[in-house]
C-alpha cells in the first residue's frame, strides 16, 4: 500500500508540474494485470500493449505484466474494483468474453459499470469446424445436416457451458431451428483438445477462434466452414468464407482489450485513451498485432465503452434464449 | 522401436540450465530423502510452486521434481544406516542390515555399497522406463472421453491394493479427494459449485494449495508435536571404501532387485515401500544360506536399494503413458504437468514429446550425477541428520507459505493452505493417508469431466463406456485389479492355515 501511495503522490507531483501544459502524466509505474495463468489470451493481450508501447516509446519505462488467475478474469475483475479502483498505472486485459460473463453474473455482485473499458487493440474471430474427412462442406450443409437429426451432433468447444465456445455452437443450433438447451455440447480444455477430439471422430463440430484453428486448416487437419466476421479474413483464411455470406447472419469478435478502475481520474484515464490512438498507428503495434494472431479491431475510448455495454446487453438476451 | 524421442530428450536434458537444474535437484533430494522427517513428496510439493513461480519450462520442471524424486531413493538409506530411522518409506528395509553394519563400524562402507546398489538399481530403471514408454504410448490413440473415463476407473480400482491393510480409511480418503474435486466452476452446466460466492474458488480448489496443506504443513505439525526422539547418529564412518568381495557377492542380488523393483513400480498402486519389502525377502529366501541377513549383510542392504531406486523409474511408465499416477509423489507429477495446461495422458509422448523424453534422459543423467554426489560428498549429507527441529519446522513453514503466495499472490490461497493443513493434521493423527486424497482429487477432476463429456456425446446413453475394445479391455482390468487383493488375502490366510497345524 505505501508503494501505491508514494506513486500516487510521484503521479500527483507530475501532474502539478505539467498543470500548465495540455498532456497528462505517463504513468510512473505501468503495470497490465493478466487475470489467468501465463500463456492464455489475457496474457497474449497484456503482451500486445506491453511490448508495442515500449517498441513505438509511447512509454519510457517497461510495462510490468502481471498474473491472477481466477474464475476466467473474476478474481482480478474484483481485484481492480476492490483494491486499485484509483490506480491510474494499472491496466487490466479483458475480452468479449469477460463481457459474457458478466451478462451472466459470473463476475461476481458487479456489473460492467464498475470498471471504465479503455479499449480493444485487435480481435480474433469465432469459427465453426468439422474433420478434414468430414462429408460436410459448407455451413448451409452442416445448418441441413443438423436439423436433420440433431442427437446425432455433439459439438465440442473449448471452455465450458456459458463460455464464447459454447453460444457459438448455441447459435449453430439456433440458426437450424432447434432448441439450443437440447445440445449436445462437449466441454473441452482449450482448442488442442477439440482438435483431438475431432480428429478422434469423438465429436462431429467444433467451435473455437480463427487464429488457432487456421494453422490446423492450412496443415489440412480440420476444416473452418465458416468465420464469424463481417468481412472474409485477411491472410491464410481469406478462402473461407464468412457466416453472413452462407446466409447465416452471425457475428462473434473475439475482442481483445482492457479495462480501468472506475475511479482513475480522467487525466490519466485520457492519458492511456490519447496513447492508444497513437499506438495503433505506428508499425511497431501492427507488426506486434500480427505476430500475436489478432486481427484489425481497434475501438477506443468512449466507443468502447459504449460497444461494452452494448454487448453485455446482447449477450444476456442470446444467453437467456440459449437457456443459461 | 522407435527410440527418437529418447534422442530429443537427451538434447534436452543436456542444455546447461537443466542440467543444472538437475543438479540442484539431486542435491536436494538427497537432502530431503536423508531427513527422516519429510520425503519425497514433500520435497517435490515445496519446490513446485518455486519452479513454477520461477517460470520455468514444463520439462526443465519435470526434470527438477523426477530429480528429487529419485534423490531421495538416494537419500533415503544415509539415515536408515546411521539412524536406524527410515528416511522415507522406500528405504525401511535398508534398515534392516545397514545399521547393523554401522554398528559394526562399517558404515562408510555400506554407504557406499547402498549408493552404488542405488546406481545400478536406477539405471535399470531408467533403461526399462525408455524401453516400456513408447511401448504403451502406442496404444493411445482412440482415446475419447468414454475411454478415458473407463482408464480412471482402473486407476481407482489399483487403489486398493494400495495401503492394503485399512481399505476403508484409503476409501474415506479417496472420496475426500473426489469431493474436493467438485469444487469450483462446473464446465458441463456453466455453475459455480460450493465456492460460496468466493470468487478465488471459482476455478477450484488449487492444487498447489492443496498439496503443499495436506503434505508439508501437517508432516511440520506432525514433527512439532513428536519433538524429543533421543535417537544418536552414528558418527564413526570407518573405512570409506567397499570391499570388492562385498561387490562380487551383491552383484547377483543387486540386478534381480532391480528388476523386481522395476516391474513393481509399473503397476500402478505400488510403490517403493512394497518393492524393497519383496527385494528384500526374495533375496533373503535365496541367499540366507548363513543366517547373516539382520546382522548387517551387504547383500541385505543392496537388495531394498536396488530395488527402491528402479521402482521410482518404474512409477513414470504410467503416469508418463497412461497418466495415471501410481503413488503420491506421481500424482503430484501430474498436477504439476496440469498447472502448465498440459493434459496428461496416452497422448503426452506424441504431443510433448520434449516433456516425455527430457524427463527420461534426465534419469540417466540424474543417477549419475546422485552416484557422484552420493559417494564423495555423504559425509555431508549425513550431517543433515543433526539439524535441529526448531530450524526445520519454520523453514518448512516459510517454504510453504512462500510457495504458495507466489504463485497466486493471494492472501486467500495461504489461508486456505493452512486450514487444509490442519486437516491434514487430524487425519495423519487417525491414521490415514495423505495420498489416496490426493489421487482423489486428481482422478476425480479428471473423471467426472469425461465422464460427463462422454454422456453428452452419447446424448446420455451409458452404453458409449461400453463400445470400444480398449474400454472393454479397461473394464476388465479393472474388474480384476479391485478382486486381486482379496484373492490374495484369502489365499495368505489358506496359506497359514496349512502352515499353523505342521
Amino acid at each position: 500500500m505505501m508503494k501505491l501511495k508514494t506513486g500516487a503522490l510521484v503521479a500527483g507531483i507530475l501532474l502539478a508540474a505539467l498543470a500548465g501544459g495540455n498532456a497528462a502524466a505517463e504513468p510512473t509505474k505501468p503495470e497490465c494485470l493478466a487475470g489467468a495463468k501465463p500463456g492464455g489470451g489475457f496474457d497474449l493481450t497484456c503482451r500486445l500493449a506491453a511490448n508495442s508501447l515500449l517498441e513505438a516509446k509511447l512509454i519510457s519505462k517497461p510495462m510490468a505484466v502481471t498474473y491472477m488467475e481466477g474464475g476466467v478474469g473474476a478474481v482480478a475483475y474484483n481485484h481492480v474494483i476492490g483494491k486499485r479502483g484509483s490506480d491510474g498505472n494499472l491496466i487490466t486485459a479483458a475480452s468479449s468474453g469477460s463481457a459474457l460473463l458478466i451478462a451472466q453474473g459470473k463476475f461476481g455482485q458487479y456489473d460492467e459499470t464498475a470498471v471504465r473499458w479503455l479499449g480493444a487493440l485487435g480481435a480474433d474471430y469465432g469459427v465453426l469446424v468439422v474433420a478434414a474427412d468430414s462429408p460436410i462442406k459448407t455451413l448451409g450443409e452442416l445448418v441441413e445436416a443438423y436439423k436433420a437429426d440433431p442427437s446425432s451432433f455433439a459439438i465440442a468447444g473449448g471452455g465450458a457451458v456459458g463460455s464464447q465456445d459454447w453460444m457459438k455452437g448455441a447459435i449453430l443450433a439456433k440458426a437450424a431451428g432447434q432448441d439450443p438447451k437440447a445440445m449436445r455440447y462437449v466441454a473441452l480444455e482449450g482448442g488442442g483438445a477439440v482438435l483431438t477430439a475431432l480428429e478422434g471422430g469423438h465429436v462431429k463440430v467444433g467451435a473455437g477462434d480463427a487464429a488457432e484453428m487456421a494453422k490446423h486448416h492450412v496443415a489440412g487437419k480440420v476444416r473452418i466452414l465458416a468465420v464469424m466476421s463481417k468481412e472474409r479474413l485477411p491472410g491464410e483464411l481469406a478462402e473461407v468464407p464468412t457466416a453472413k455470406e452462407q446466409g447465416i447472419d452471425i457475428e462473434w469478435p473475439v475482442w481483445r482489450g482492457y479495462y480501468v478502475g472506475k475511479n482513475v481520474s480522467d487525466a490519466d484515464y485520457n492519458w492511456w485513451v490519447d496513447t492508444f490512438k497513437k499506438l495503433v498507428e505506428t508499425p511497431e503495434f501492427k507488426k506486434e498485432r500480427e505476430t500475436r494472431g489478432l486481427y484489425e479491431y481497434t475501438l477506443i475510448g468512449k466507443a468502447f465503452d459504449d460497444q461494452v455495454k452494448t454487448d453485455v446487453g446482447r449477450f444476456k438476451v442470446l444467453a437467456k434464449e440459449a437457456g443459461m | 522401436m522407435n527410440l527418437e524421442y529418447l534422442w530429443g530428450g537427451f538434447a534436452v536434458a543436456l542444455t546447461f540450465q537443466n542440467l543444472a537444474i538437475g543438479f540442484i535437484g539431486c542435491f536436494i533430494g538427497t537432502m530431503v530423502g536423508a531427513l527422516p522427517a519429510i520425503g519425497p513428496i514433500n520435497g517435490i510439493a515445496l519446490l513446485l510452486p518455486i519452479a513454477y513461480t520461477m517460470g520455468l519450462p514444463p520439462e526443465s520442471t519435470m526434470i527438477l521434481l523426477a530429480s528429487i524424486y529419485c534423490g531421495a531413493e538416494y537419500g533415503g538409506r544415509i539415515s536408515s544406516i546411521l539412524l536406524n530411522v527410515p528416511g522415507d518409506a522406500g528405504a525401511v528395509m535398508t534398515a534392516l542390515d545397514g545399521y547393523p553394519l554401522a554398528r559394526q563400524g562399517r558404515a562408510g562402507e555400506a554407504l557406499m555399497l547402498s549408493g552404488i546398489a542405488s546406481f545400478v538399481g536406477g539405471m535399470i530403471g531408467a533403461t526399462g522406463l525408455a524401453l516400456f514408454a513408447p511401448l504403451l504410448a502406442s496404444l493411445a490413440t482412440g482415446f475419447g472421453p468414454a475411454e478415458y473415463f473407463v482408464l480412471m476407473v482402473f486407476a481407482f480400482a489399483t487403489l486398493g491394493s494400495m495401503v492394503g491393510n485399512q481399505p476403508v480409511k484409503t476409501l474415506i480418503g479417496c472420496t475426500l479427494g473426489l469431493m474436493l474435486a467438485t469444487v469450483g466452476l462446473d464446465a458441463t452446466s456453466g455453475a459455480y459449485r460450493f465456492t460460496f460466492n468466493e470468487p478465488e474458488l471459482g476455478d477450484g480448489i488449487e492444487f498447489v494449495v492443496l498439496v503443499i496443506g495436506l503434505f508439508s504443513i501437517s508432516e511440520a505439525l506432525l514433527i512439532l508435536e513428536h519433538q524429543a526422539s533421543g535417537l544418536t547418529v552414528i558418527r564413526q564412518l570407518g573405512r570409506m571404501f567397499v570391499r570388492a568381495d562385498d561387490i562380487r557377492k551383491s552383484i547377483g542380488t543387486t540386478l534381480r532387485s532391480s528388476v523386481i523393483g522395476f516391474i513393481v513400480g509399473v503397476l500402478p498402486g505400488t510403490g517403493a515401500s512394497v518393492s524393497s519389502a519383496i527385494a528384500y525377502t526374495t533375496a533373503k529366501r535365496l541367499s540366507d544360506t548363513e543366517g547373516t541377513f539382520g546382522k548387517g549383510d551387504m547383500r541385505g542392504l543392496a537388495a531394498p536399494e536396488a530395488a527402491n531406486n528402479a521402482t521410482a523409474c518404474g512409477a513414470f511408465v504410467p503416469m508418463l503413458t497412461l497418466g495415471v499416477p501410481g503413488s503420491g509423489t506421481t500424482a503430484v507429477m501430474l498436477g504439476a504437468l496440469m498447472l502448465y495446461n498440459i493434459q496428461p495422458g496416452p497422448m503426452l509422448l506424441t504431443e510433448r514429446p520434449e516433456i516425455v523424453g527430457g524427463l527420461v534422459a534426465s534419469l540417466f543423467i540424474g543417477n549419475i550425477l546422485l552416484l557422484i554426489l552420493n559417494l564423495p560428498l555423504v559425509n555431508l549429507f549425513a550431517r543433515v541428520l543433526t539439524v535441529p527441529n526448531w530450524l526445520l519446522v519454520p523453514g518448512i513453514l516459510v517454504l510453504s507459505i512462500v510457495g504458495v503466495y507466489s504463485t497466486h499472490a493471494s492472501g486467500f490461497s495461504v489461508l486456505l493452505m493452512l486450514a487444509i493443513g490442519m486437516v491434514g493434521w487430524l487425519l495423519r493423527k487417525l491414521g490415514f493417508d495423505m495420498a489416496p486424497i490426493i489421487l482423489g482429487f486428481v482422478l476425480g477432476h479428471v473423471m467426472e469431466i469425461n465422464l460427463r463429456n462422454a454422456l453428452a456425446i452419447s446424448g446420455g446413453d451409458v452404453s458409449i463406456l461400453f463400445q470400444s475394445k480398449i474400454s472393454l479391455v479397461l473394464w476388465v482390468l479393472a474388474a480384476g485389479m479391485a478382486v486381486l487383493p482379496l484373492v490374495l488375502a484369502r489365499r495368505a490366510k489358506k496359506r497359514l492355515k496349512v502352515a499353523a497345524p505342521a
